[in-house]
């Protein structure tokens, strides 16, 4: 065998995995779904062509009421992720001491080795009515009787946070890492107060790491189900909720199938319109190493 | 306002300890306005702390730093009128070069004409008229120097610092940056406080050097001063090229000292400037390549004047030199003019080494190099 082969196995070898990957689990399921949603059910085990599922969420407020709602939530959950995060990301990447900022980053990682159930029931535990903040409420004389903090939106939009911020957290703080610290040192050198340094150098540095965690966050917040169920109850109307209610409980997958093609399509959408507004590209954010 | 009395930078005893490390130990100087002064030393020596407190980004331990008479301790860094081209020049790669140069004037709210008539002029004065519009990576090394510069420069500061800006150019750029450099300082007449571990920089470009070793200030004067007149070891050595020996002192005539070298040759020196040495005492001895005069043929070994064979010539131009082995074993550098005409020392060829006194200088053993 050649070298030439040997080097040409090694690849196929290697591309092989990624390839079935794609194929199998992306590719195969979303081609299924498609020709799914693209069938209309005329008589029971009677099928047809036709755009029927697509029209229905148009013609039904509540769906897209539902779908504007998780979309402006997600956007809420994505700019608080950033707030928070931000500061985070700064100090890990530019503040601490080599030493502390990887005991930090495990403290960043810790909670992802929980399984998302296991937290969901962390605030559960924590918000509901017989819970721990209820209980030192009254405790303390706050509070009169029990307090019921689990079951709205604010509960959902905290969980949400909490879940995704290391997914901000790190692309912000690789994209700071990179930057020079002398580049901070030169913009007060210049005369920059603590303010415009922030706003003219920091900021517009740190915008492809600000973008690609922004789109991460997004899209794990738009597509999550776990938390906005668990926090929010039954009727907290996550559109991933719509989608799982045709499914499992309407056991009506064409329709489902619809709805999971609409809501991929919002979330790039607005993924689409947030890298047109800040100027980059997913090459520029998500695709840099 | 008498400008003629007051210095443009003046820094009184400033001491910087970080934890238990010394890293700058009792500095004082004054910069004359409009002077190019470098400070040079091996890395490490605290010239990049000395730096970074002038700009405000470190604060003294003790002592005191005044521009133009008036001390800045009290002033942030962004309000003290002290500039600084960074070692990597740090110019901001999201903006392109106007905005790069109009980030000072915006920062202290220019108008926007003013902005545009300054930069424009600015970039005039830095031989770079064109350039406004592009970005950052567009641009050569020399000419990301000369913006670092002029980014400075429109801010019409009181002190330009530079902060070995040259280390990362090439060879043949850097050589021409020194000059293209001190052409810039004399244009906007400012004082430039240069910081490199280069002396070759530090020698053709500045008006003042002063040498750093360990936190302190070996010596300041002119680069002339420097080179032919150090008053310490460390100075002899780091300053231009040297053979040194070690030996003892046998005796003391007026200004001129008898060695004895560990080789067992005699020598006729003088002791550095400020330096008294009196017999017994171990000294190191500085003679430089270019004041040893080599002739052909051996001669009788005397004072002053070595017999040797020539070990390897290493040519390099008009900086060539050449290695001799003297008979005491020990190797000296010389420099040889190489013409590649039949006159030309040859390797192995018995030599003779001869040089006055007045070029050989001795200072008291066990600092240095």
């Amino acid at each position: 065998m050649s070298q030439r082969d040997a080097r040409r196995l090694s690849l196929i070898l290697l591309f092989t995995p990624f390839a079935l990957w794609i194929v199998l689990l992306i590719l195969l399921p979303h081609i299924g779904m498609g020709v799914l949603s693209l069938r209309e059910k005329i008589a029971p085990r009677q099928y047809e062509f036709g755009f029927a599922n697509y029209v229905e969420f148009f013609q039904e407020p509540i769906y897209w009421h539902i779908m504007a709602r998780t979309a402006v939530m997600s956007l809420l959950v994505t700019a608080l992720a950033l707030i928070v995060g931000f500061p985070v990301a700064y100090y890990i990447a530019k503040i601490a001491g080599p030493r502390t900022r990887g005991a930090m980053f495990m403290f960043c990682l810790i909670p992802l080795w929980v399984s998302d159930l296991i937290r969901a029931f962390g605030w559960i535990l924590l918000l509901r009515e017989t819970g721990v903040i209820s209980g030192l409420l009254q405790w303390s004389g706050l509070a009169a009787g029990p307090v019921e903090m689990l079951y709205n939106d604010a509960a959902v939009i905290v969980g949400l946070v909490y879940t995704v911020m290391l997914f901000m957290i790190v692309p912000l703080t690789s994209t700071l890492e990179g930057m020079d610290d002398a580049m901070v040192e030169a913009g007060y050198n210049l005369g920059g107060n603590g303010f415009t340094v922030l706003r003219r150098i920091i900021i517009p540095y740190a915008m492809p790491g600000i973008v690609s965690g922004s789109i991460i966050v997004f899209m794990l917040t738009a597509g999550s189900y776990l938390t906005p169920v668990l926090l929010g109850g039954k009727y907290s109307s996550w559109f991933t909720q719509t989608i799982y209610d045709q499914f499992i409980t309407r056991y009506n997958w064409e329709s489902g199938a619809a709805f999971g093609f609409l809501l991929l399509f919002f979330t790039s959408l607005v993924v689409w319109l947030g890298l047109k507004l800040t100027g980059q590209s997913l090459t520029s954010t998500v695709a840099r190493s | 306002m008498t400008d003629t009395a007051v210095s443009d930078l003046e820094c009184s005893n400033v001491c910087k300890n970080f934890g238990a490390l010394e890293a700058v130990k009792d500095v004082s100087f004054e910069i004359p306005s409009g002077s190019f002064f470098s400070i040079l030393g091996p890395s490490g020596c605290g010239k990049t702390t000395l730096m970074r407190m002038i700009a405000g980004f470190e604060e003294p331990t003790s002592g005191d730093i005044a521009i133009k008479g008036r001390s800045v301790l009290d002033v942030p860094p962004n309000r003290r009128n002290v500039k600084m081209v960074f070692q990597h020049l740090a110019l901001f790669p999201m903006m392109n070069v106007f905005e790069n140069i109009a980030y000072g004037l915006r920062c202290i709210g220019t108008d926007r004409d003013e902005i545009k008539r300054r930069v424009q002029d600015v970039l005039n004065r830095v031989a770079l008229p064109d350039v406004a519009n592009r970005e950052i990576h567009q641009l050569s090394g020399g000419q990301k120097q000369r913006i670092a510069i002029a980014r400075c420069m429109v801010l019409d500061p009181d002190v330009l610092l530079l902060d070995e800006p040259l280390g990362a150019l090439d060879l043949k750029l850097r050589e021409a940056m020194k000059i293209e450099l001190k052409l810039l300082q004399h244009q906007f007449d400012t004082t430039f406080v240069y910081i490199t571990h280069d002396q070759s920089e530090a020698l053709v470009m500045s008006d003042h050097v002063a040498v750093m070793n360990n936190g302190r200030f070996e010596q300041i004067g002119t680069p002339q001063e420097l080179y032919h007149r150090p008053k310490t070891a460390f100075v002899a050595g780091f300053v231009g090229d040297s053979n040194r020996w070690t030996g003892k002192v046998t005796g003391v005539s007026g200004g001129e000292v008898s060695v004895e070298t560990q080789g067992g040759m005699a020598v006729r020196c003088r002791s550095g400037e400020g330096v008294s040495v009196k017999a017994g005492d171990a000294v190191a001895l500085y003679v430089r390549p270019e004041f040893i005069e080599l002739a052909h043929g051996r001669g009788t070994p005397g004072e002053n004047s070595l017999a040797g064979k020539v070990d390897s010539l290493l040519f390099n131009g008009a900086n060539s030199r050449a290695l001799v082995r003297i008979d005491s074993g020990e190797l000296v550098e010389v420099d040889v003019t190489l013409t590649g005409g039949t006159d030309d020392v040859k390797p192995g060829e018995e030599v003779k080494l001869t040089w006055s006194a007045e070029n050989a200088t001795c200072f008291e053993a066990g600092d240095g190099r």
